[in-house]
């Protein structure tokens, strides 16, 4: 590695259901100026711009990096496009991090965007196709049965997804830029309809437009700011989706992905090491799942973790300080909010939802069949 | 024969009206499609055009032009309209200020439906196809969604490959057809291009069982577009005998709140005269009756 | 930074249809096949990365399908752009400066016999004001086709020239579609399909793969005897709208052969990614090359254009010739997007 890397502007939208009051180049443009202007830069002082957002079926815009080049300020400048499904928030940020530590280049700005209120999302994710078995189970149609095996492999308490919906959402409450802001209690999340049997309504992430970006600097530009987030360890790791004696609850590429990131962090025992994480939690079972699956948790004990409140801001190992993709959820940008997030821990800028004396943190996002995964650790320190 | 005497009358007269040269120039100036707003002594625009302010101050005279769109200030929906109406359907009355002017203007809003009005809203005028310089040559207004319709229409073949044309054959005539990778020995339904764990095509076609162990499964309580089944319905993972990863189809011919994790399931097919080239031939997968299935014989497909 | 050589290419011949192929079925012959030249599988490769639309099958996802075509167990590191594989080159090349890893498969796929391919290229226009025109990509490439004849810089003869001489050079290569003597006579006779393009000027649609390994110092030198190193790669972008721009020339592109360092020695060959023939002329003039190098030795995207995986070909048949020993010092580009609005320059030398 030729270089350091670190986050010096982190900028993000108000995230809400629909934000017709935006084009979608006023979107992506929101979250980079602000970006920008956290990092005491313009547009003029990037070096190369690095896109991400899930399929282009969901704007219906072909490879949108190239229209939406002017309006990130890219002309005569390299921009990138990458995806890799619900992971593409994550691992974008990661492409945009090996630009600076590989020397490539000293300043990037990243952004991720989803707009979902343009089309409907069931459509643009699983149109009719011939030969296909037609959907008939509808988005947690695949996730509830993982979470089904979760709950009889680990013996969990029936209550942790709606105890993991309530504190998210209280967590949510504290950040003026999440979709939903819902104070909830245990008994409201309980007594929510039953969608996908085990997951609830409240148990579910809602749908957003939205878009967030970065700005990541090699070490001769990090002191433009006073608190710069160090990207201390990066990886991405996939499999496929269905194999033979595949683990799909605790599955080998986001346990290797973690290792991969620690290894590169010098982190042995995370539970004691990271501050705080951010996780890709769109069904809220997904955080004890993840907690083992990351290492914060024996296998089968993550549960726990969360039912002892121990997830809490405040608490031993606070998880999804932003209210998570349980508050907030647009999929292109869903990876790189919790990137973001994890940043702003550390550098101390997330305010209402601030860890006290976060100094290291993970973001974390996955996607397709829990196949495709994304991960950081940054740090307060170089 | 009525106590009462009674005739209907009608009172009816079409007067002629002198617009003075405010009013007459701002309806002139309609007749081609120019909206106009006219300057008061203080600086402000009306529009439409008045000779006096409120005040009872001259405006100047002088005319601006201004962009045939405002907000809508206040509004009343007419769900039955009357003969006298300008529209035969339902419609709105709205207090509309025109973008650069300090006034509003009466006028209508074709919106459809009552649910689009809101004080606030933005609102374009619609000309007349016709026009004769009266109020009536803005036929009305109508509301500004901030956003376009963008269709797509693009035609596809689509062509499954081979692999999967195999798996799919397979249905055609009533069977399951795994492929079994040369190196490892396992079985993979539909056969793939490349087995996950060795890199090896799945060459060697082999038929499976339609019988299987139901593994994890989601009781699907949700309405959705596109859903053909009235929930609750179960979708759930089938390790098939003779395969080595599940399959994943509906679980039926149950109450579904019996239906556990470990239980042994059949494919229910369609009558043969209805099959094609697809997974939907077989309808579901329902219960033998045999005894379930260990938790250890089947963990490690969870 | 490091030494990244190409050290292995792999492509699965053009073909207008391949019928009885899915992505995964390009995919897992054409990866295995390059790992295999230089003795490697799977579990070598450090660092997976593949290029794809979802817009040629009209499918989301399309690139899981590309995973498919994969051994991926233990979990590979792996990413994927929505765009020319050339492009996933790009970022393997930038993930193996991280210096924790040594090769890398770069791949791409693409079947333009899906779908209506100039027509789906309209939905990269802008959605406001240009899609709901229906700009399909001939047109586009046309008017500045026609910009470039209007500012006397060429003329249709020069067109034609350009084709006839990539279809001949294609009839050496085994991998193209399109090829075989033509004159220039001949295609001033056809009809204008968008004018001034006609039908030869254009390229054809074809289903192909392709897949490369990169490796990193030594590692490279271990693997091949000659690898093609990576000696500068550089792209850029320019404004997307078309009325703001000068069609006749490609700035991006100069901008990104100078940072490639095209010019800090003599080129023996140069694949451009022209998917018209007046854009090879834009292109040349932008990279400085002149009647010295030879253009296209494989016929260029005229003679094969895989659509994602056209750009990633130039790199391979680039590679390959200094992997031969054929040239010393060769230029590889790739192009995205409407009218060249975005390229990738490298230079690829031999020891």
């Amino acid at each position: 590695m030729a270089e350091h890397c670190a986050v010096i502007g982190i900028g993000q939208t108000k995230h809400r259901e629909s934000r017709r009051d935006l084009s979608l180049p006023g979107l992506v443009r929101v979250a980079a100026l602000e970006a920008l202007a956290d990092a005491d830069m313009t547009f003029k002082d990037v070096d190369a711009i690095v896109l991400g957002t899930a399929p282009d079926m969901f704007e219906g815009i072909m490879m949108p990096e190239l229209f939406l080049a002017d309006a990130l300020g890219a002309a005569g400048k390299p921009i990138f496009r990458v995806h890799t499904a619900g992971s593409v928030g994550g691992s974008t940020a990661v492409v945009a991090s090996h630009l600076v530590q590989g020397g490539v280049h000293e300043k990037v700005l990243t952004v991720a965007f989803e707009k979902q209120s343009e089309s409907n999302a069931m459509w643009a994710l699983s149109p009719a196709v011939p030969f296909q078995p037609q959907l008939v189970a509808g988005a947690g149609g695949y996730f509830a049965p993982l979470i089904r095996s979760y709950i009889r492999r680990s013996d969990a308490h029936p209550d942790t997804g709606c105890m993991v919906a309530v504190k998210d959402r209280a967590h949510g409450m504290l950040n003026p830029h999440a979709h939903l802001h819902l104070q909830q209690t245990l008994e409201e999340v309980k007594a929510s309809p039953m969608l996908w049997d085990p997951i609830r309504y409240s148990e579910t992430c809602p749908s957003s437009d939205g878009a967030v970006a970065m700005v990541l600097v090699s070490d001769k530009h990090a002191d433009r700011v006073k608190n710069p987030a160090w990207v201390r360890g990066t990886s991405v790791r996939t499999e496929r989706t269905f194999f033979a004696g595949r683990d799909q609850v605790n599955p080998g590429a986001g346990r290797q992905c973690a290792k991969d990131a620690y290894d590169e962090a010098g982190i042995t025992n995370p539970l004691a090491e990271v501050d705080c994480a951010e996780l890709y939690v769109p069904f809220s079972w997904f955080e004890p799942m993840w907690l083992e699956n990351l290492g914060f948790a024996e296998e089968g004990t993550g549960w726990k973790m969360t039912m002892e409140g121990k997830t809490k801001i405040g608490a031993e190992m606070p998880i999804n300080m932003s209210g998570g993709v349980m508050c907030t959820n647009p999929i292109g940008a869903s990876g790189m909010l919790r990137f973001a997030e994890a940043a702003r821990q550390v550098r101390g800028t997330a305010e209402q939802h601030q860890v006290d004396g976060a100094k290291v943190a993970v973001g974390h996002a996955y996607g397709g069949g829990s196949q495709f995964f994304a991960m950081w650790v940054v740090s307060s320190e170089r | 024969m009525n106590e009462f005497l009674s005739a209907p009358y009608v009172l009816e007269y079409t007067y002629t009206r002198s617009t003075g040269p405010v009013i007459g120039r701002f309806l002139e100036s309609l007749r081609y499609g120019v909206l106009e707003g006219v300057k008061t002594a203080d600086g402000r625009v009306l529009c439409p055009p008045v000779e006096y302010d409120e005040s009872g101050e001259a405006t100047s005279g002088e005319f601006v032009s201004l962009r045939p769109a405002g907000t809508v200030k206040s509004w009343t929906w007419v769900a039955e309209p009357k003969a006298t109406h300008p529209l035969d359907r339902p419609f709105a009355f709205a207090l509309i200020q025109i973008d650069g002017a300090d006034n509003a203007m009466l006028h209508i809003v074709d919106a459809g439906d009552r649910k689009h009005m809101k004080t606030g809203m933005r609102v374009r005028l619609q000309w007349a196809e016709e026009r004769a310089g009266t109020i009536h040559d803005i036929g009305c207004f109508q509301p500004v969604l901030p956003y376009l319709p963008g269709p797509v229409h693009l035609q596809y073949q689509v062509t499954p490959g081979k692999h999967y044309s195999a798996y799919l054959r397979g249905l055609q005539e009533g069977k399951l057809i795994g492929g079994r990778d040369p190196e490892s020995g396992k079985v993979y339904v539909p056969p793939r291009a490349a087995d996950p764990v060795t890199g090896n095509p799945t060459d060697e076609y082999v038929e499976v069982g339609q019988v299987g162990v139901l593994t994890t499964f989601a009781i699907i309580r949700i309405p959705f577009e596109g859903q053909k089944l009235k929930p609750p319905y179960c979708f759930g993972a089938i390790v098939v005998d003779g395969a080595d990863m599940p399959i994943y189809h509906l679980i039926s011919g149950v109450p579904y709140d019996q239906i556990r994790m470990g239980m042994r399931v059949k494919a229910k097919w369609k009558p043969k005269e209805e099959w094609g080239p697809s997974l939907e031939n077989i309808l579901y997968f329902e219960p033998t009756g045999e005894p379930d299935a260990p938790f250890e014989s089947y963990k490690e497909h969870l | 930074m490091r030494d990244v050589a190409i050290v292995s290419f792999a492509q699965l011949p053009n073909v207008r249809v391949s019928q009885e192929t899915d992505e995964a079925e390009l995919v897992q012959p054409v990866t295995s096949q390059a790992m295999r030249e230089v003795g490697l599988t799977q579990d070598d490769i450090g660092f997976t990365c593949s290029g794809s639309t979802d817009y040629l099958p009209g499918r989301p996802f399309s690139f899981v399908a590309a995973v498919d075509g994969l051994k991926a167990w233990p979990p590979i590191r792996e990413s994927h752009v929505e765009m020319d594989g050339a492009f996933a080159l790009y970022e393997a090349w930038v993930r193996l400066m991280h210096g924790d890893i040594d090769t890398a498969l770069v791949f791409s796929f693409g079947k333009c016999s899906l779908g209506p391919v100039p027509e789906v290229l309209n939905l990269q226009n802008d959605p406001y004001y240009v899609q709901p025109l229906g700009l399909d990509a001939i047109s586009a490439a046309a008017l500045q086709a026609q910009a470039l004849l209007d500012s006397g810089q060429a003329t249709e003869r020069d067109f034609a020239e350009v084709a006839v001489r990539n279809r001949k050079a294609a009839v050496d290569n085994p991998n193209a579609q399109v090829k075989g003597d033509s004159s220039v006579e001949a295609i001033l006779e056809e009809p204008y399909i968008s004018s001034p393009l006609r039908k030869s000027l254009c390229s054809p649609l074809s289903d192909g793969a392709a897949a490369i390994v990169l490796a990193a110092g030594d590692r490279a030198r271990e693997l091949t005897k000659r690898p093609a190193w990576i000696r500068g790669m550089d792209h850029r972008s320019e404004p997307h709208a078309l009325g703001q721009r000068d069609l006749t020339e490609s700035s991006s592109t100069r901008i990104a052969a100078s940072k490639a360092g095209v010019s800090n020695g003599p080129i023996d060959i140069a694949e451009l990614h022209a998917p018209f023939a007046h854009q090879e002329l834009i292109l040349r003039d932008a990279l400085g090359v002149d009647g010295g190098v030879q253009v296209n030795p494989s016929g260029g995207a005229l003679a094969a254009n895989s659509l994602m995986t056209a750009g990633l070909i130039r790199f391979g048949e680039a590679a390959s010739r200094v992997l031969a020993g054929g040239a010393n010092r060769a230029i590889a580009h790739a192009t995205n997007g409407v009218c060249l609005q975005h390229n990738l320059v490298a230079v690829l030398e031999g020891e």
